[in-house]
């Protein structure tokens, strides 16, 4: 509960226009992109800058009110659903790039710049930010961080975490701690910068972050690769990794996925493909003719039915930009959509999507699935209806049964997405008992009072979850 | 305000009529809100972006929220751009929801009299009667040129109404005096080797206060090789109805002129105005209910084109000669005519088809002026708001023509012009008269 004096408090600090605590406002922030999952803060707030944070989160842990950092709610796991109520913490004011630094090749950003605009920052000085995930247009770089998130390029260059080297960050207590730095070496410690990505915002807050880029790739070149068999398009792609290519993108889509992107974005897609892989390699101009001449190769022994390349750089930029659109397409299939992440290394690709499809005909599910099948990250994906009390039902038994194929093939429950709420339940499949102990600790000892996003990682003993011994 | 009695009854029928199939169709991924300009000048506020805003109608429905004045402020302030449709790969109509809204809204609440008042003399007096549309242009005609005008504006009266209201008076065209109104033909044929035969719908304020627009749009469909029918008994196309929480009004004009335009033996129905092409287009929509007229809207609806589109498509740009001086033009698309009828490639690829002009798009040109109906009057401070960043952008091309294809976008552009104290060295035109403009006969 927010009392007035709270309240008060808090409004001296941020100033009577950055608290909000009215209906409209409230219910505004009850939600994220997670399916069928809302619940409301008791009030919105918006720092401007670093020191606003720390005062406002030591009113919270001295009140044991809980704290909910938001992006844009762009992320599919409830990361940003304040389940527990309290306060949700924005980042608007906080959305600027501060820094360039061109002999150290990094990006100083606060958490409310917007992904897509850190790409083209660095692009425009002829470097490169690598992690793209679907959702770049219009989520904040604190919630990539926040959810290490993933995307078309994580296969050959990595995710958010592989680009963080150093961030500044609003301890539970209030404290301001800096992390990692401009630098390429340092063992001072423990590596508190990677503890705090992908920590979902429930160690502590981040407020500024020093970002990593690369040199811009000379070339690129993308082709579609067309099967009438499923598990030959997944078997391409383990046997272009066992041939010693890593493509900078490789992405499979099924048929019903293909069908639902084509249907939104009318550029030509072959909706009659069993499957379709996406294959895209950057580099120097020989290296990346190489490479393409070698996987157009391995398509075709592996049966594609039709191997083309991108003409224009333009045509290749609207199938990835259509690959990108592909969750929210499958949308316009049915009203509820629910998207899981499950993982496996990329050997055992093929097996997961038999595995998969097995399961949706146990279950009587129309599945589709796709996802960055390069790095063994798919997105086994169930258009459904959350009224239909029966179905969700069977999608959630359908699920469980993915993740446990997926951790029997040595992968894990999610790849890119985070654990939020959604997979808390299941997150003992792939920690063991042992292993949630030890994050626990971790927990208890920076957030004492449990006010950062409670009730996200780990599951409340009250629910619904697979135990399995180790 | 609403009373608490009527916020229950806007509940109860939000449950009743709200399509809930479609709000839960959205997804809330968030990818409509780059797109949003309310979301972006409101210094991006959830409650002023379309995920926000369906969020809170579901609210609604769901009984989570009442629909206070904070809701129904979030909803006010949406211009209805519909940038958000184009861009939401779940394909949400937006658009549709929120007019439903608006209309359960503006119907369970009781207005106080003076806005009662205006309200009915605007969307049942004015509006449905082309002939008192040409008295009420006639009137302004008569101030314009009585010498009213200059009184007005030297005694300083203009300062009493508010600044936008204010600019606005002074950026009015010379309308067109009565008898000019009244001379429209039925029937003009083409004069160039024929290609359609088209009707022309000729639009309630387009007919009146750009009339000469109207003309020029006609000559031009002429010179593609269009013989044109122009039936009398057409109406206002009832968007500004359906806009502001009048369905039943625009339902009532939707068919009046679904049966004007019926048995014409036509190719096409041109409009040239984008606010208006969207709503016609959304004629089966809006009857979708009416088993008499559902079939015949969706045979109207598909007859709709924009001019630009037509004369592309019969490739009068590269048929008739367009030569104008040196300028830099630039383009401001109509949101209607982008996001709901899908033309921006045309107007386009006509001004760049004539000679001499040097054309320069601007950024961010498929954002709102902040026109939107009568947006720029009710919710003045945010459209100037918006109108500011789109001058900001426009001033950026350096042009000195700045191209419309909509006369709210035209009326904003000549308001955002006349603002920026730039009335010497810019000017803001609907293409169909810049192209009227640049034909070498």
């Amino acid at each position: 509960m927010i009392t007035e004096e709270i309240k008060k408090r808090m409004i001296a600090i941020i100033g009577p226009e950055n608290f909000d605590d009215s209906k409209v406002g409230r219910l505004c922030y009850s939600y994220d992109a997670t399916p069928d999952l809302q619940a409301l803060p008791d009030a919105v707030v918006s720092p401007r800058n670093t020191e606003e944070v720390s005062e406002l989160v030591k009113i919270c842990n001295e009140n044991k009110i809980p704290i909910v950092p938001r992006g844009t709610g762009t992320n599919l796991c409830g990361g940003t659903c304040p389940t527990e109520g309290g306060i949700v913490f924005l980042f608007k004011h906080m959305n600027q790039i501060l820094e360039l630094d061109l002999d150290n090749l990094t990006m100083t950003v606060q958490p409310g710049v917007i992904t897509l605009d850190v790409i083209k920052k660095a692009e425009a000085n002829g470097l490169f930010y690598p992690p793209d995930p679907g959702s770049m247009k219009s989520s904040t770089i604190g919630g990539n961080i926040s959810e290490n998130s993933g995307g078309l390029r994580g296969l050959k260059y990595g995710v958010t975490r592989d680009y963080v080297m150093g961030l500044e960050i609003v301890m539970a207590n209030g404290d301001i701690i800096r992390t990692g730095g401009k630098l390429a070496k340092d063992v001072a410690g423990y590596d508190l910068t990677r503890l705090y990505v992908g920590a979902e915002g429930t160690l502590g807050i981040i407020t500024e972050a020093i970002l990593k880029l690369v040199p811009i790739p000379e070339t690129k070149k993308t082709i579609l690769a067309l099967y009438e068999d499923l598990e030959a398009a997944a078997r391409t792609v383990s046997k272009i990794i066992a041939n010693k290519i890593i493509p900078a993108t490789l992405e499979f889509l099924d048929q019903p996925t293909i069908a639902a992107v084509e249907d939104y974005v009318k550029i030509g897609l072959p909706t009659e493909a069993k499957a379709v892989l996406l294959i895209e390699q950057d580099g120097s101009p020989e290296q990346v003719e190489k490479d393409m001449a070698k996987i157009a190769d391995i398509c075709r022994s592996e049966q594609a039915v039709s191997v083309q390349m991108a003409k224009t750089v333009e045509e290749a930029e609207a199938l990835t930009t259509a690959r990108r659109t592909a969750l929210s397409a499958i949308a316009r299939i049915k009203p509820t959509t629910i998207l899981e992440d499950a993982t496996v290394p990329r050997s055992e690709i093929a097996k997961m999507v038999k595995a998969i499809n097995e399961i949706a005909e146990k279950y009587n599910l129309p599945i589709c699935t796709f996802g960055h099948s390069g790095d063994g990250n798919l997105h086994p994906t169930v258009p459904t209806d959350a009224r239909n009390k029966e179905e969700m039902e069977r999608v959630e038994q359908a699920f469980e049964e993915i993740f446990i194929k997926a951790i029997e093939l040595g992968g894990t429950i999610t790849g890119e997405h985070g654990v939020g709420v959604v997979k808390a339940p299941y997150l003992e499949l792939k920690l063991g008992k042992a292993g949630i102990a030890a994050m626990m600790a971790i927990k208890n000892g920076l957030d004492p009072n449990n006010i950062m996003n409670p009730g996200k990682v780990f599951a409340k003993d009250s629910r619904k979850r697979v135990v399995v011994g180790q | 305000m609403t009373t608490v009695q009527e916020q229950q009854t806007i509940q109860n029928v939000f449950q009743d009529r709200m399509d809930q199939d479609e709000l839960l169709n959205c997804m809330r991924c968030g990818f409509c809100l780059p797109s949003c300009p309310t979301y972006i000048t409101s210094g991006y506020k959830e409650s002023h972006s379309p995920r926000g805003r369906i969020a809170l109608m579901k609210a609604v429905v769901d009984g989570l929220i009442e629909p206070d004045e904070d809701f129904e402020q979030s909803l006010n302030q949406c211009l209805g751009c519909r940038a958000c449709e184009p861009v939401c790969p779940s394909g949400v109509n937006y658009g549709h929801l929120l007019e439903e809204a608006r209309d359960i809204i503006n119907q369970n609440k009781k207005h106080s009299l003076p806005v009662r008042t205006v309200r009915k003399a605007v969307f049942e007096g004015l509006f449905p009667h082309q002939n008192r549309m040409r008295t009420m242009t006639g009137l302004l005609g008569f101030y314009q040129r009585s010498g009213l005008q200059k009184v007005a504006r030297s005694t300083g009266v203009m300062k009493l109404f508010p600044e936008s209201l204010a600019t606005m008076e002074r950026v009015l065209p010379k309308v067109p005096t009565m008898k000019e109104m009244k001379n429209r033909p039925e029937f003009l044929p083409a004069v160039a080797p024929k290609t359609n035969r088209v009707a022309f719908f000729t639009g309630c304020l387009m007919d009146t206060m750009f009339l000469e627009t109207n003309n020029a749009t006609m000559k031009l469909l002429q010179l593609a090789g269009c013989e044109i029918v122009i039936p009398q008994n057409q109406n206002c196309c009832g968007a500004l109805h359906g806009h502001s929480g009048e369905k039943d009004g625009s339902k009532a004009l939707a068919k009046k002129n679904i049966k004007a335009f019926e048995d014409l033996n036509v190719d096409y129905i041109i409009t040239n105005a984008g606010g208006c092409g969207a709503f016609l287009v959304d004629y089966d929509h809006l009857l979708k209910d009416d088993p008499e007229w559902k079939d015949r809207a969706k045979d109207f609806k598909d007859k709709i084109k924009d001019i630009t589109q037509i004369l592309y498509e019969v490739d009068f740009h590269k048929k008739v000669k367009l030569e104008l001086p040196y300028q830099i033009v630039t383009y401001q698309d109509s949101c209607h005519l982008r996001n709901v009828m899908k033309t921006s490639a045309a107007p386009r690829a006509l001004l760049q088809a004539i000679e001499r002009i040097d054309y320069t798009e601007m950024k961010d040109a498929d954002r709102c002026c902040g026109s939107a109906g009568i947006y720029n009057i009710v919710e003045s401070e945010m459209s100037m708001q918006i109108l500011d960043y789109k001058m900001e952008q426009t001033k950026a091309t350096h042009a000195s023509t700045v191209v419309t294809a909509n006369p709210g976008c035209l009326l904003q552009m000549k308001l955002g012009i006349e603002r920026e104290g730039l009335s010497e060295k810019m000017r803001a035109v609907h293409i169909v008269d810049l192209l009227m403009e640049a034909v070498q006969e």
